[in-house]
């Protein structure tokens, strides 16, 4: 079974996004860039399921700047066999991408697809959902638990109040959430190794695929602050101040 | 113009956050129909019906639809799209699920988790966790929405919409519904509850927090939340987590227990009416958005804090 993995270079988690002064985007320069953190949870997942025997390949892909490949470089450090990097400047919308994706797909073939459901950057949580649209799949998306069989995964997946539990049929689109793993942290020797596996380049222009924005981003501000607080001696004095903001 | 409001229902009881949805549609148009697609729905879509406001109600019930599976959902909405200048859907997990599928459906970006209207065709949404927002300028034809209903004040009651059925669709044929574990609770659920008690990873162990937070939040009638930490610690399960990755909550009162505040916790939180943070350690970040900070050992602070509720006639 062959798992194909979208991998996405993001701000890293540790880091407070600061906005422009000129209201343009989130300031990007000199700052520390990691693998989204659910997309490691996806590379993590299909690495087990290589190790237990059910994959037999797996190939990461992402789509961004020349600079990505660190990223992809990490995916195989963690296990990946081989990565893909479709190249483009631009920051593609969730549509663009699982446009782009749809075809590689398309060149790929995989069983199955593993991603992360959403990327810290943009807080979309759009783009698996979409690419399963595209390619008419299933969906499984919020993944805590992922049992791969042939034809068919079962997907534990976190909703609202609990967990519920699907059965898809492959090829399916899989999201990972936040506990369906704890991701590794690669050895030295396998980033070592990572450097020798196969990397290919292609530009995002060469695939054919509409991915003009449909979104025009007019401003980016900071959220409003919150005013400053107060501290209280103690309990009682607490109860007096939220009798008085009326919320008791 | 008309907009589409998909309810959010559990089949039995419509939920609040689609009184909020409707209220951001509204903003956009005022002919609002509200689509509820379930099963063995028709008191959700009776219930829709008297939010005020709402021209009319279509209800589609399958099994699929009943489950929530995102193909079925997908499958009713793409057709009636055709009527529709914009849909918006509660950005809940199910929202999430099948939003952006009708999305790509239609060939349209999905705007997610706006927190508010500029105009029909201009949205702002929180991006980096809420560390930055975002005004967008939609160019589809067709909108797609998911609406962050904490930002919206609820609709009100009063309308007498009339129910029409429309067609389930084909369901999800490539998926299969296994079971569902849903955790009872005689308490208010997390996402729209007036007021939140949370617990952090200064609790140590699943027993301190329910010892510790339970009472606290029986109290004052409140629903129960937990830091990252403590869920991925195992003190508390994992539909409590508030923050980036679990559930964004904006009560009128919140309670943090022991939580130090981490970027990805505020980021669930920070929208709240007032924030209380009770914590050991003057420095913690919590401090900084909490309105009300008592620097204490929870141990200690929090039966204090009964008695003093106690003592106020709670």
């Amino acid at each position: 079974m062959k798992v194909l993995v979208p991998v996405k270079r993001v701000i890293d988690y540790n880091v407070k996004a600061r906005v422009k002064a000129d209201q343009t985007g989130v300031d990007l320069a000199n700052v520390k860039m990691s693998m989204n953190p659910f997309c490691e949870i996806a590379v993590e997942e299909a690495v087990r399921q290589k190790e237990k025997g059910v994959a037999t390949e797996v190939v990461a892909v992402s789509i961004g700047p020349a600079q990505a490949q660190e990223t992809l470089r990490t995916a195989l450090a963690m296990g990946a066999d081989r990565a893909i990097l479709i190249q483009t400047d631009q920051d593609p919308e969730p549509l663009a991408v699982a446009k782009l994706l749809a075809a590689i797909i398309g060149e790929e073939s995989p069983d199955v697809v593993i991603m992360g459901k959403q990327a810290i950057d943009g807080d979309n949580n759009a783009t698996g959902q979409m690419l399963a649209a595209l390619l008419d799949w299933p969906q499984a998306t919020f993944a805590n638990s992922v049992e791969l069989s042939a034809g068919n995964a079962k997907v534990g997946r976190e909703v609202d109040g609990g967990i519920q539990t699907i059965d898809v049929t492959l090829p399916a689109i899989i999201t990972a959430d936040l506990r369906l793993n704890e991701p590794r942290y690669a050895s030295l020797p396998n980033i070592l190794k990572a450097k020798k596996k196969p990397l290919d380049m292609k530009e995002a222009a060469s695939l054919g695929v509409d991915t003009a924005p449909r979104l025009k981003v007019v401003k980016v501000t900071e959220p409003p602050k919150r005013g400053g607080g107060i501290k209280v001696e103690n309990a009682a004095d607490l109860v007096t101040n939220l009798k008085t903001a009326g919320v008791l | 113009m008309a907009v589409l409001v998909i309810a959010d229902h559990d089949n039995a009881s419509l939920k609040d956050s689609t009184h909020k949805t409707v209220t951001a549609a509204l903003a956009l148009s005022s002919d609002v129909d509200i689509l509820v697609a379930g099963s063995g729905a028709k008191a959700v879509a009776e219930a829709a019906g008297k939010i005020a406001g709402v021209r009319k109600v279509l209800l589609a019930e399958s099994d699929a639809l009943g489950q929530g599976l995102a193909e079925a959902v997908t499958a009713v909405v793409v057709p009636l799209m055709s009527g529709y200048d914009a849909v918006l859907t509660p950005a809940t997990s199910q929202g999430k699920n099948f939003s952006p599928r009708i999305a790509a459906k239609l060939d349209v970006a999905q705007i997610s988790e706006i927190v508010e209207v500029v105009d029909a065709s201009t949205f702002v949404r929180p991006i980096y966790a809420g560390n930055a927002l975002e005004t967008v300028q939609s160019s589809d034809a067709k909108k797609v929405i998911t609406v962050r209903a904490t930002a919206f004040k609820a609709a009100g009651e009063g309308g007498s919409a009339s129910v029409e059925s429309t067609g389930a669709g084909d369901g999800a044929p490539k998926t299969k519904f296994v079971d569902q574990q849903l955790v009872k609770s005689a308490r208010p659920e997390l996402a729209g509850a007036k007021i939140v008690v949370s617990g952090g990873r200064a609790m140590g162990s699943a027993e301190e927090f329910q010892r510790v937070i339970d009472p606290l939040a029986d109290k004052l009638g409140a629903a129960i939340g937990a830091s990252r930490a403590a869920v991925d610690a195992g003190y508390a399960p994992n539909d409590y987590q508030v923050g980036q990755t679990g559930k964004v909550v904006a009560p009128e009162l919140y309670v943090a227990i022991g939580i130090s505040g981490a970027i990805q916790h505020l980021a669930g939180m920070k929208d709240s009416k007032i924030i209380v943070a009770i914590n050991k350690d003057a420095d913690a970040p919590i401090f900084q958005v909490a309105d009300f900070g008592l620097v204490s050992d929870y141990k200690t602070a929090v039966p204090e804090l009964m008695d003093a509720l106690a003592a106020a006639g709670k």
